[in-house]
């Protein structure tokens, strides 16, 4: 039974479609900034990204490759596991269907990896079937650095913080390897509509 | 809740009695939950004050005007009144007297709660290892924890400065202005020095600081950061 907060009523309820927003989420306007160090700066001219790990051969495009790529643009809620849910933001990148077409490999899982040191560690169904993507441009702009540009990772179906800023690479893997804050008690998977903040949700 | 002391006119200090708390380590924050008479439940972040020697269990909660939970911890919780709190939570942002030093603490406003943690835990070990510590804020009366600041300033292993960012008291002669590289150059140690350094702040404060520690010197990996507040972008 979960107690109740004397004297709490909340904030008036805005005209949101509760169903948009998972469980123990709030809506913000802005963009709030999170991340565990300093914001790295990597110029495109230095940029690359590079899928590696269990793969014949690693594959890798720079930033002029990068851009080259069939780019979608698309419209996502994404949602912070610090709890807030920002509504109906817009991007545009390369999916991960179109960077891993033609891989062969027996991996189940992919780390994502980026500038600064930041993994996190994801199934590789979470990153294929149209739902991952590596954005360079929100809102029709280039992406801002403290919020992970050149590129980061989008995959806005699970907590934000497997949406890696500034990423540079993903490590395909066979066995399961927890990144940055899955080793720090966060949730492994970290579903937003499941809940799965941390390790014993 | 067991007690509650206002830090200055939007900052409050809860005092907390919680049922089966493990212990954190400084640096950690917990997630607060509360739940309307409809069901309806919000939740937020906040950082731990207190020492985890400390037998008092201490959150500081800064007032967001137009907030949903700060409001009420800060302006409507009582004495005796309860609230779901599930933690601690927080690995990377930690320090522990065993982790060694020197230790280097850049606070913007309410950021400066959980590196209090970090000053107390090293006061209450006695530690000697060099502690450095930068308080930023608008005006000395936003500053949290003046008094024991003051107070920790004079332990021989712990040097604190202030800078104020929009107005100074007559005879002010700490720093008044936006954080620089002068002013960190000034507070040390030198990257040399390899120091654990943890920057908690809005996001534009802790944004600025982190370049600069780049800047000079410092490793990145070597730096963390909590960042609240929205991006001012």
């Amino acid at each position: 039974m979960t107690p109740l907060s004397r004297g709490f009523s909340g904030r008036p309820r805005r005209e949101i479609d509760p169903a948009r927003i998972p469980p123990g989420q709030y809506v913000v306007e802005d963009f709030p900034v999170l991340s565990a160090g300093p914001t790295p700066r990597t110029p495109t001219s230095e940029w690359s990204f590079t899928l590696d790990g269990a793969i014949g051969s690693a594959l890798s495009w720079n930033w002029a490759q990068f851009t080259a790529l069939e780019s979608e643009t698309f419209t996502v809620d994404i949602h912070c596991v610090t709890k807030w849910s920002k509504l109906a933001t817009s991007w545009t990148g390369v999916s991960l269907d179109t960077l891993l077409r033609g891989v062969d490999t027996q991996a189940a899982y992919a780390t994502a990896w980026s500038d600064g040191g930041y993994t996190t560690n994801l199934p590789l169904a979470d990153l294929t079937g149209g739902r991952a993507w590596v954005v360079h441009s929100f809102d029709g702009a280039p992406l801002a650095a403290e919020h992970g540009g050149p590129a980061r990772l989008l995959v806005p179906h699970l907590y934000f913080w497997k949406s890696a800023k500034w990423v540079r690479g993903l490590r395909l893997t066979v066995d399961d390897e927890p990144g940055f804050w899955e080793a720090a008690g966060y949730h492994n998977r970290g579903d937003p509509w499941q809940e799965q903040r941390y390790w014993n949700d | 809740m067991r007690e509650i002391v206002a830090e200055n006119s939007h900052a409050s200090t809860i005092v907390l009695e919680v049922e089966n708390w493990p212990g954190h380590v400084a640096g950690q924050h917990v997630d607060v939950r509360l739940t309307a008479p409809d069901g309806y439940q919000a939740q937020r972040s906040y950082s731990i004050a207190s020492a985890p020697e400390d037998p008092r269990f201490e959150l500081t909660v800064e007032r967001i005007d137009d907030g949903e939970v700060s409001p009420y911890l800060v302006g409507e919780l009582r004495a005796g009144d309860s609230f779901e709190l599930r933690g601690p939570i927080g690995g990377p942002f930690t320090w522990r007297v065993e982790n060694g030093g020197p230790l280097l603490l850049l606070g913007g406003g309410s950021g400066l709660v959980p590196l209090m943690a970090m000053a107390r835990h090293h006061r209450a070990r006695d530690s000697r290892i060099d502690l450095r510590l930068l308080v930023s804020a608008r005006t000395w009366e936003d500053v949290l924890y003046r008094e024991e600041l003051e107070r920790a300033a004079q332990r021989e292993s712990v040097d604190v400065r202030f800078t104020l960012t929009r107005a100074a008291p007559a005879g002010w002669s700490g720093f008044a202005r936006r954080i620089d590289a002068a002013m960190l150059t000034a507070l040390g140690p030198d990257p040399s020095a390899a120091p654990a350094v943890f920057v908690c702040g809005p996001t534009p404060f802790v944004e600025r600081a982190a370049d600069l520690l780049v800047e000079l010197g410092h490793r990145p990996q070597a730096i963390r950061a909590e960042r609240f507040g929205p991006s001012g972008s």
